[in-house]
């Protein structure tokens, strides 16, 4: 290239420069107000979740007290009621549900890890659609599958529909934790001449289990916050009941039901209710963290 | 975040270190003095002086952690963009301190260009968005400006006849060689003085590699560069100025030796360039 | 001892299962629901009556009321979820950004019946006597921003579920803002380009399928959520003309008529809204999975929905 021809170029360089030069402030002024907009985002979304938190902490403390905990609920308008038939109702339905959904999604999630084909890809996308689909439809199906047929309502059937919200969370946490293993440890194990249920038993889920506790506490905390699916299966009751068979009370209920009562006693007892929710749902959300952390620091 | 310490012997243009500084004209179009780098507390490169002189091509060579590309990204500020990092001493560009406050490092980016290991084109954008996009981020507008200094570069990278008649195509429609001389293009229509390099041809094919290293030959006129390159054959063919460094006894990179590239390959001073630029070790 | 084969068909057994599942959950719905859709046809797509005593069922006022919220939800939630994500991924300080992540996804396991009752009990009074005379002084009162000022309403609704999908869609868009690879933002940068350069022009173009990915997910969220909503809109089956105005959506009125209903078609019209509203659902989350999938996001499990 001779001089002539870059002649131009240094033309068209200092009129570059010049731009950029006279717009930087500007651009970085814009730059800094965009980002500082940002983190105002963040707080604007920070405010109200801790508002929430704050809320319900501060009126659900004022509610908790022996009464809350041991008592049956009383009519409104008479003190010292309690939500102990509640308390169980939601630890019993929760549990059938874990009980029945547990070892169902771990033996599904091992299912979608140990295979490839169109059929489990169909299966591990539907679970993903299932995963967002409204609770209210399942509580629909829990009610014409067992309510309609047991011709009345009972917690088993509130179990159920819990339990198909909980199912595709735990098969695909389960899932992401199987394929995490090693593939040498699995292979390793079928070279020694191990059954492939044996080497399934004895090194995978194992090996695994940090992140199946994981996934499995992520879905139980998912589930047991459920309201729409609890309002025509289990209905909720103001008494003593373990037969899961039968009606019984269930925490999201008492928020629900009490919540939008005009008695200041049901609404202070919907508080206790909706704090001894959020406090076992945080329980289990920062603990499956915890547990899987710990497992796996203990195995290093 | 930086602390560039300016020492007030070290005048702009006046040699402070004669063995080390090239023939006195033209005015380098870069000046490093003591620049050291660390990463969190650790260094990575130490007291590293050289100049870079205008129109020409400089190669900084050595093996693998010997902190080329870490002195590489000291200069157009990439180091910034990394939290821990520390940049002393002080480079110069022309007369103006890098790190010195008189610039901000987004319009140093405009003046000292990068291209990178991997090819980077913006997937998103068209071919001609992508050249543009460095005009635009810099305050641009002009349409002729943008077209003509779109078409300059690209025919500079010598891309321009095989895109010319594709300009709103995805720049994910080229090959890999395609993409970085799209990306050489992208960093020329800024129309830097300064076009740094690091190692643009290590993920190409030796055909692709062949074209950039003709390439680099063609745009000294335009632009100074300066590439790190593993590469010994590579540095040789395409560069008239050599730094070579090397890693110290505590892992940080320092300049062993720099000369004009014949002299370094030919006959180094120092022994350990001549067991490098040999093959003894490295 | 199991043998390989034993094994094997178990776990098919277990893949069967769940899949006969699903087809007995979409089965059990459509037949429940078909009297309904025989008996009123199309009209009960597009009728507007909804009096179970007298025979007429008409789904419209809820299919309006669903978009209505959803769509006021989303547009509170969007710009503001797209800003904070934008922040925890690029621009706050190292240490900040695991703590505030992960408080933010913890958020999402705050169940949904709690913000309903926040929301009835906490907002419904703020917004009857700040922002809905607020707004209304501010347009003059014009529709939508007329009426009576209750509170409880479409706005609160919308208002409510934009606070309740806020987690998942930060939750998810983060995650797809940050797998843009670090090549693009440094290739912008030494370009000369501002920090809001990087963000506007390269990393929110390349993670766009991910960003939609996250907002269609949110937006099925909002679709389906039952009980925020029915403790907050009033729950009245009629159009809003107002922002102000209550109304119902498909979600909430099955959660308030399916225990009563006793006339002949009331139950199955229930459940053929419900159909309606899983077959959008469903409609909506096959688009957002597809999307995410397509960016190779990380899957999220347990950040569900209500």
């Amino acid at each position: 290239m001779t001089l002539m021809a870059l002649d131009p170029i240094i033309a068209r360089r200092i009129e570059i420069h010049s731009i950029a030069e006279r717009t930087v402030q500007g651009r970085e002024r814009r730059a800094s107000v965009a980002v500082w907009a940002c983190r105002a985002c963040l707080i604007v979304v920070l405010i109200p979740l801790v508002a929430i938190l704050f809320y319900v902490a501060s009126r659900g403390i004022a509610a908790w007290n022996w009464a809350f905990f041991s008592h049956l609920p009383t009519p409104a308008g008479i003190p010292g009621g309690g939500v102990s038939n509640a308390i169980v109702g939601s630890l019993i339905i929760d549990g059938v549900a874990a009980a029945a959904a547990v070892p169902f999604g771990v033996a599904g999630g091992l299912f979608l890890a140990e295979s490839d084909g169109p059929v489990a890809g169909a299966l591990r996308f539907a679970a993903d659609v299932l995963s967002g689909l409204p609770s209210i439809t399942i509580g629909i199906f829990a009610y014409a599958v067992i309510v309609k047929i047991q011709g009345h309502f009972s917690a088993v059937s509130a179990s159920f529909a819990l339990g198909v919200l909980m199912l595709p969370v735990i098969m695909r946490a389960s899932e992401t934790a199987i394929r995490s293993v090693p593939r040498e440890l699995l292979e390793g194990g079928l070279s020694l001449g191990a059954r492939r249920a044996t080497v399934a038993r004895k090194v995978v889920l194992p090996a695994a289990l940090p992140g199946l506790i994981t996934g499995v506490l992520l879905g139980i905390a998912r589930a047991a916050g459920e309201t729409a699916p609890l309002l025509f299966t289990v209905i909720g009751s103001q008494y003593w009941n373990l037969s899961p068979t039968k009606p019984m009370g269930a925490l999201p209920l008492v928020v629900f039901q009490n919540g939008i009562q005009a008695y200041p006693d049901l609404v202070k007892t919907a508080w206790g209710a909706a704090l001894f929710l959020v406090v076992m749902i945080l329980v289990l959300s920062v603990g499956s963290r915890l547990v899987a952390a710990r497992l796996r620091k203990v195995r290093r | 975040m930086t602390d560039p310490m300016i020492k007030p012997e070290l005048a702009p243009g006046v040699a402070a270190e004669p063995e080390l500084v090239p023939p006195p004209s033209p005015m380098p179009v870069m000046q490093l003095r003591d620049v050291s780098v660390a990463f969190s507390g650790r260094p990575a490169v130490r007291n590293v002086s050289f100049d870079i002189p205008e129109n020409e091509v400089t190669a900084l060579i050595g093996p693998s952690g010997s902190g080329k590309t870490t002195l590489l990204r000291s200069l157009n500020r990439m180091h910034d963009l990394v939290r821990g990092a520390e940049v002393s001493g002080s480079i110069l560009l022309g007369d103006i301190d890098v790190y010195g406050g008189s610039i901000s490092p987004t319009l140093l980016r405009s003046r000292v260009g990068m291209v990178f290991q991997r090819p980077n084109p913006f997937p998103t954008m068209s071919i001609y968005d992508n050249v543009t996009s460095g005009l635009r981020f810099n305050g641009v507008r002009r349409k002729a400006l943008l077209e003509e200094a779109a078409e300059s570069a690209l025919i500079a990278a010598a891309l321009w006849d095989s895109v010319k008649n594709r300009m709103k195509a995805h720049a994910s429609t080229l090959s890999g060689g395609e993409q970085q001389r799209l990306c050489i293009a992208r960093a020329l229509a800024v129309e830097p003085r300064v076009l740094l390099m690091d190692e643009p041809t290590s993920s190409l094919d030796p055909v692709a590699t062949k074209r950039i290293e003709e390439l680099l030959g063609e745009l000294k006129d335009r632009v100074s560069i300066v590439i790190v390159t593993h590469n010994m054959q590579q540095a040789m063919r395409v560069s008239d100025t050599c730094a070579f460094l090397l890693m110290g006894e505590d892992r940080a990179g320092e300049l062993v030796e720099y000369a004009a590239t014949t002299k370094l390959f030919g006959e180094p001073d120092d022994p350990r360039t001549a067991d490098y630029v040999n093959g003894r070790f490295g | 001892m199991v043998p390989d084969g034993a094994y094997r068909v178990g776990l098919a057994t277990v893949a069967a299962v769940f899949a006969l599942l699903l087809l007995a959950f979409v089965t059990s719905l459509v037949v429940q629901a078909r009297p309904a859709f025989a008996h009123f046809g199309f009209g009960f797509l597009t009728g507007t009556k909804w009096d179970p005593v007298h025979g007429h069922l008409g789904a419209l006022t809820f299919v309006v009321g669903t978009l209505e919220t959803t769509m006021i939800a989303m547009v509170i939630a969007v710009p503001i979820g797209l800003g904070t994500a934008l922040a925890l991924a690029y621009a706050l300080p190292r240490r900040l950004q695991a703590p505030l992540s992960m408080g933010v996804e913890l958020l999402a396991a705050v169940p949904s019946v709690v913000y309903g009752l926040w929301g009835l009990l906490v907002v419904a009074p703020a917004v009857r006597t700040v922002l809905e005379p607020a707004l209304a002084k501010l347009t003059g009162g014009h529709e939508p921003f007329g009426g009576i000022q209750e509170g409880i309403g479409l706005l609160l609704a919308g208002l409510i579920l934009s606070i309740m999908v806020l987690p998942t869609l930060v939750a998810i868009s983060r995650d797809v803002l940050i797998a843009v690879p670090h090549e693009q933002v440094e290739g912008a940068y030494a370009l000369g380009a501002t920090r809001w350069q990087v963000l506007r022009r390269v990393v929110v173009p390349h993670a766009r399928a991910g960003l939609l990915g996250a907002t269609t997910l949110a937006t099925g969220r909002a679709l389906g959520e039952t009980i925020a909503v029915t403790m907050v809109i009033g729950n009245t089956v009629s159009f809003a003309h107002s922002l102000f105005a209550p109304t119902a959506t498909m979600a909430s009125v099955i959660a308030n008529e399916f225990t009563e209903a006793t006339e002949p078609f009331h139950l199955s019209a229930l459940v053929a809204v419900a159909v309606i509203l899983l077959g959008v659902a469903i409609l909506v989350n096959v688009t957002a999975r597809l999307l995410v999938r397509s960016v190779g996001g990380r899957q999220r499990v347990g950040l569900g929905v209500a």
